[in-house]
């Protein structure tokens, strides 16, 4: 009995392979943005629910009104002041992200290419079809590259459609690029429902792959990755 | 990426030593990111180590310490500084909003064809549709940083170039909608009553007990009326007769109707900031 407990604890004594996956930056970026976009939808939906239609105010055609339990701030100054709060903290995360991954050149492991759109099916089949698990060759698969390049994808539009709403006098000419200020506001509510469809799956990805994959997104270190054997 | 299962077996076996640098490999571009950098490498260039239980316990706690910041947006969590916090976030966009803001830059103009049918115009109103102004005996005061104080008749207000525009109306809710808007400059009413243009606020007072204060910069942008006409008719009761604001600029709570009287000066009174403001709704309101 004395033998067996010695020798766990000297194969968990033992020295095992981790790796670095994510440096602070990007974990910093990454807690600091996922705060952020869960802030910004649902103050957004607030201020939507102020007006809950992409037409005319007369007549007012309603297109789907938020409900309260998912509308942060309890009245639309209440949704303003959360949404023009968070939205320094959501550009300035997704800005210092980008410049990061720019900087050192990771995104290449990360951002989804053209010779990437033939793996993404085999992913697809993977995880949704029952198929075969494609082999693992790169930190990130081609599906999970498709996720984050189209958030960051979404982070502009939302960024750049906010700021065409927000600023509509003084860069009128941004609002008139997304074809005018209601059109500026469907496109806006699109880069949300771009987040809104990408949360759960990457949510349901993280619990499917465990607290050792979460973990590394707190610590930086994953331990045994698996595509180092 | 075939050949990437190889490479990273190879650094594998080669733990602690320098990184082998992938000679020529076009297919492998983390080679060319980080050549200098020494130790081994996974496949996408994560520094990869072999670590005991002691020492990974050691480098999570280091690598936890780094997050700390992020833990300090916990205090949005806290509802006694959630309002404090953010008002700072709010002042913070205003002050953003300011510094964008430019005297001379338009806002977009529509031909005639693209605004709203007047029937198409809201009534917009926080109280009372008709506040029953008199307009045979209106008048507008006109006091604070002024050479000349008093009271002015509409005549007087319209005796300066008509100005015609048809310009977005942007309501705080989301919605707009193109209308055609008369009136005179504001900054030719404030020049010829001797306002002290370096003051930095205008406030306004309305007939509905209304009141709204406006920064100079905005009062002075050309396209600023004090507003008479809409679709080329005498404001009616319900859009604020006989004068009201009309900023393109600036938010629809901004506009303020049924204007009775208009001080400059440096210092706006607290709680005198403006009717929705004064309830929490942004002050500066540019767009």
């Amino acid at each position: 009995m004395a033998t067996t407990t010695n020798a766990i604890e000297q194969k968990q004594a033992e020295p095992i392979t981790v790796a670095y996956e994510h440096p602070w930056v990007v974990r910093f970026a990454h807690w600091v943005g996922a705060v952020a976009v869960v802030v910004m939808i649902t103050s957004g939906l607030q201020i939507y629910r102020a007006f809950p239609s992409f037409g005319p105010k007369i007549p007012q055609n309603n297109f789907w009104i938020p409900p309260r339990p998912i509308a942060l701030g309890g009245w639309l100054a209440g949704g303003i002041w959360w949404h023009f709060t968070f939205m320094w903290f959501f550009i300035g995360s997704g800005l210092l992200y980008v410049i990061y991954q720019a900087a050192t050149g990771h995104w290449r492991q990360v951002l989804f290419m053209p010779r990437d759109v033939k793996g993404v099916w085999p992913m697809v089949r993977y995880y949704f079809l029952f198929g075969e698990k494609p082999p693992v060759d790169a930190a990130y698969n081609p599906l999970q590259k498709l996720a984050y390049t189209a958030t960051i994808f979404f982070g502009v539009l939302s960024t750049l459609t906010g700021l065409a709403l927000f600023k509509s006098v003084q860069f009128w000419w941004l609002t008139a690029v997304f074809g005018g200020f209601r059109m500026a506001r469907i496109w806006h509510f699109v880069s949300m429902c771009g987040f809104v469809a990408f949360i759960p799956g990457h949510l349901i990805m993280v619990a499917l792959h465990g607290w050792n994959n979460f973990y590394s997104m707190i610590t930086g270190w994953k331990r045994g990755p698996e595509y180092i054997n | 990426m075939s050949h990437e299962p190889q490479a990273s077996t190879e650094k594998k076996a080669e733990t602690r030593g320098p990184e082998p640098v992938v000679g020529g490999s076009e297919s492998n571009p983390d080679a060319h990111s980080r050549p200098a950098e020494p130790g081994p490498r996974g496949p996408s260039g994560e520094p990869v180590r072999d670590a005991s239980p002691s020492e990974r316990q050691r480098m999570n706690r280091r690598e936890l310490l780094k997050l700390a910041p992020v833990v300090a947006l916990a205090a949005f969590a806290i509802p006694r500084l959630q309002q404090p916090l953010v008002n700072e976030g709010l002042a913070f966009s205003d002050w953003a909003s300011e510094k964008l803001f430019r005297r001379h830059r338009l806002a977009q103009t529509f031909s005639d064809s693209q605004v709203a049918p007047f029937s198409r115009f809201p009534y917009n109103y926080y109280d009372v549709l008709d506040p029953g102004v008199d307009l045979e005996t209106w008048t507008l005061a006109v006091e604070g940083l002024v050479q000349r104080p008093g009271e002015y008749k509409l005549q007087q207000i319209q005796a300066f170039p008509k100005v015609v525009q048809n310009t977005r109306h942007v309501c705080v809710e989301g919605w707009d909608v193109v209308g055609n808007f008369g009136g005179t400059r504001a900054s030719d009413f404030l020049r010829a009553i001797g306002a002290d243009l370096t003051a930095r606020y205008l406030e306004v007072e309305c007939a509905d007990n209304y009141y709204e204060s406006i920064d100079m910069e905005t009062m002075l942008q050309p396209q600023t009326l004090f507003c008479y006409e809409m679709y080329g008719q005498p404001l009616d009761a319900g859009h604020g007769a006989p004068l009201r604001l009309q900023m393109p600029t600036k938010i629809g709570y901004k506009q303020a109707k049924y204007l009775v009287s208009m001080r400059v000066t440096n210092v706006l009174k607290p709680g005198q900031r403006g009717y929705w403001e004064d309830q929490g709704y942004d002050w500066y309101a540019g767009l």
